[in-house]
């Protein structure tokens, strides 16, 4: 649990929807579902969600904070659009479901083994160095990511997988010196600080 | 060549559907003159195609007798079918209409004995039954329907000029069949216009996950409405198209194309209600053993459509499920479509088989937006405005508004009484 968690708590306590609306991207949709089902029917994960996405609107309007921002839900979305295409209303279902995983990760309540979020952290990080994502080290990132024995695990396992990348010049053993990237990665990391830095203004002028 | 007395005291209604007919007869009634146009071969338009009306379960032949008696009755309307309005120019009181007329090839000493149709072998899917019209065809000489009015056979434009045209001319003892009928286009005055060009149901093809276009045994409401007639292609049984097996179990899919942003933005109106009829097609053909199932958002069964709503919910055989459908597919096996999706009410996941799936698709206006020969403010979904800019122009029936018969036939009743007042303005300035 954050500090801001507890802000948005005491601020939003009579409304988690006005909380939606005004911290998570696209949120201002959610009360314009009409809870036909059509988004969670064509869902080709859907039945691997603990609440499909009509499901999370509806607990969203009935105020059920914790057990929407600490779900799994929004974290098993695979960006197919399937329920964008065809959502009567024209909600952007997607990009709420990532608008809520993202708010649900600033406020430090995504669960910590949920590994699709793990994996986007791993992500992030290697694309923020240089620029451009750095596939050994990525690759390297993940296998090890639950510790040294199973990385060397995950990596004997995945040999053949490697080789083959390298064969097709998919990926480069060179990478781990440094790697490529863009020409001035100090620049974009100044650009994604200065993004963060508004997004933390405007979430914050909501606490 | 077709003569067609009128004047800037004429009012010229266009579609000949039962908002047209209304609005007709409402004003020849009140001793205007009147030019009803039509462009299929008789009038009544889709409510000929229905089994029963919704709430009282009776049928429609019983108004159309009346109305189709009431026109042949009047002098003051004259009515002309094939016939399709292809411009209007001119203001309120002093319009001049366009209007083009197909050859029927039949002339009026026709006596509806049938022995054209005999005579004729060629034969082609029936538009009278939608997309069943493969299931029992007509002939290339045929009357639409029983009842249709005027009672004149027509011949099919694709036979002329085979022997078939000749065998129709041959069989007819009464010199009706004419084979150098031609294409007239013929202008005349009017001084207001009810435009009254009716509905279509949405192209259910559009609608790709439920796969109408794929699965036979997916249909449609107006489809299903000519299954149950006794004078359709099954003769009134509830046989599924694929392998004609007895359609027992019937899933209804609403909101099929309507309320949708991908497809019409508007509420039909009409299709809850009419699924709702059609579960007890369902009932009276199978009894017990029928069993409808219908996927709904929300029922929207319209002031005293509750009871009707509250009397199929008691019914056992009849179960509600809040859900729009993800899905359809077909089980190849034995030709069920599968229905998936999640029940809204418990999220639970379903993927559920049926005989037969009625989808309950929404009414588009007849005339695209695009393509009104006249000037005229329509919104978004197609509909005509009730605005000033339209003159002495005004809507009746499903050209305004999605509406059921009665509605419409209210709303047409009204749209004569404003072409009226335009009639009777031009009576008082040039009398």
């Amino acid at each position: 649990m954050s500090d801001l968690n507890n802000t948005m708590i005491n601020k939003y306590r009579t409304s988690f929807l006005k909380e939606v609306e005004a911290n998570v991207e696209e949120g201002e949709w959610v009360k314009m579902c009409m809870q036909c089902g059509v988004c969670a029917g064509s869902c080709p994960l859907g039945k691997h969600w603990a609440h499909p996405p009509q499901e999370i609107f509806m607990m969203i309007r009935a105020g059920k904070r914790e057990e929407v921002l600490t779900s799994d839900s929004m974290w098993m979305c695979t960006s197919c659009y399937n329920c964008i295409a065809r959502c009567p209303r024209g909600l952007p279902i997607t990009h709420i479901m990532h608008g809520l995983a993202h708010y649900a990760q600033r406020l430090n309540l995504v669960p910590q083994q949920q590994p699709t979020q793990r994996f986007a952290k791993v992500f992030w990080e290697n694309m923020l160095k240089k620029g451009r994502v750095n596939e050994l080290k990525l690759g390297l990132s993940l296998y090890f990511i639950d510790g040294f024995g199973q990385g060397v695990k995950n990596a004997m396992a995945n040999q053949k997988l490697g080789q083959n990348m390298m064969k097709a010049k998919r990926m480069s053993p060179m990478e781990i010196l440094g790697g490529h990237g863009v020409k001035n990665p100090g620049e974009l990391q100044k650009i994604i600080a200065k993004a963060q830095a508004l997004e933390d203004a405007r979430i914050s002028g909501n606490s | 060549m077709t003569e067609v007395i009128a004047t800037n005291q004429t009012i010229l209604v266009v579609g000949g559907g039962i908002s047209g007919m209304t609005a007709a007869l409402e004003a020849a009634e009140t001793g205007k003159k009147v030019v009803l146009v039509e462009k299929r071969p008789y009038v009544g338009g889709r409510v000929t195609q229905l089994y029963k009306y919704f709430p009282k379960l009776c049928f429609p032949t019983c108004g159309l007798e009346i109305n189709q008696r009431r026109a042949k009755m009047n002098p003051n309307l004259t009515i002309l079918t094939m016939a399709e309005v292809t411009g209007i120019q001119g203001e309120a009181g002093d319009y001049t209409a366009t209007v083009k007329i197909s050859p029927r090839y039949v002339n009026d000493n026709c006596t509806g004995c049938g022995d054209c149709a005999t005579a004729v072998e060629a034969e082609f899917d029936n538009e009278f039954n939608y997309g069943l019209g493969g299931v029992s065809k007509r002939k290339g000489a045929y009357l639409p329907h029983k009842m249709a009015h005027p009672q004149r056979y027509v011949i099919d434009p694709a036979i002329i000029g085979t022997d078939d045209a000749e065998k129709a001319k041959g069989a007819c003892k009464y010199n009706a069949v004419d084979l150098e009928m031609q294409e007239e286009t013929i202008e005349f005055k009017a001084g207001a216009v009810v435009w009254a060009t009716g509905w279509q149901p949405y192209d259910a093809n559009r609608i790709q996950p439920y796969g109408y276009d794929r699965f036979a045994n997916v249909i449609t409401n107006v489809e299903f409405e000519r299954m149950a007639d006794p004078q359709g292609p099954t003769g009134g049984k509830l046989l599924r198209p694929s392998d004609g097996k007895e359609a027992k179990n019937v899933a209804f899919i609403q909101c099929a194309g309507s309320r949708d942003h991908n497809h019409l933005l508007h509420c039909s109106r009409i299709c809850c209600m009419a699924t709702l009829k059609q579960t007890h097609f369902v009932q009276d053909a199978w009894g017990d053993e029928g069993k409808s199932t219908i996927y709904y958002i929300d029922i929207r069964a319209i002031d005293r459509f509750e009871d009707f709503y509250q009397s199929v919910k008691a019914n056992p055989n009849v179960s509600f499920i809040k859900s729009k459908v993800a899905s359809i597919v077909e089980n190849t096996e034995n030709g069920n479509p599968v229905l998936h999706g999640v029940d809204t009410e418990g999220y639970n996941r379903y993927a559920s088989e049926y005989d037969l799936v009625v989808l309950a698709v929404g009414m588009e206006p007849s005339v695209d937006k695009a393509s009104f020969p006249v000037d005229i403010v329509v919104n978004e979904e197609g509909f005509i405005e009730p605005a000033p800019e339209n003159g002495g122009i005004f809507a009746a029936g499903c050209a305004s508004d999605a509406l059921d018969v009665n509605r419409a036939v209210q709303q047409a009743t009204g749209a004569a009484l404003r072409a009226i007042q335009v009639v009777n303005r031009v009576a008082g300035t040039e009398g």
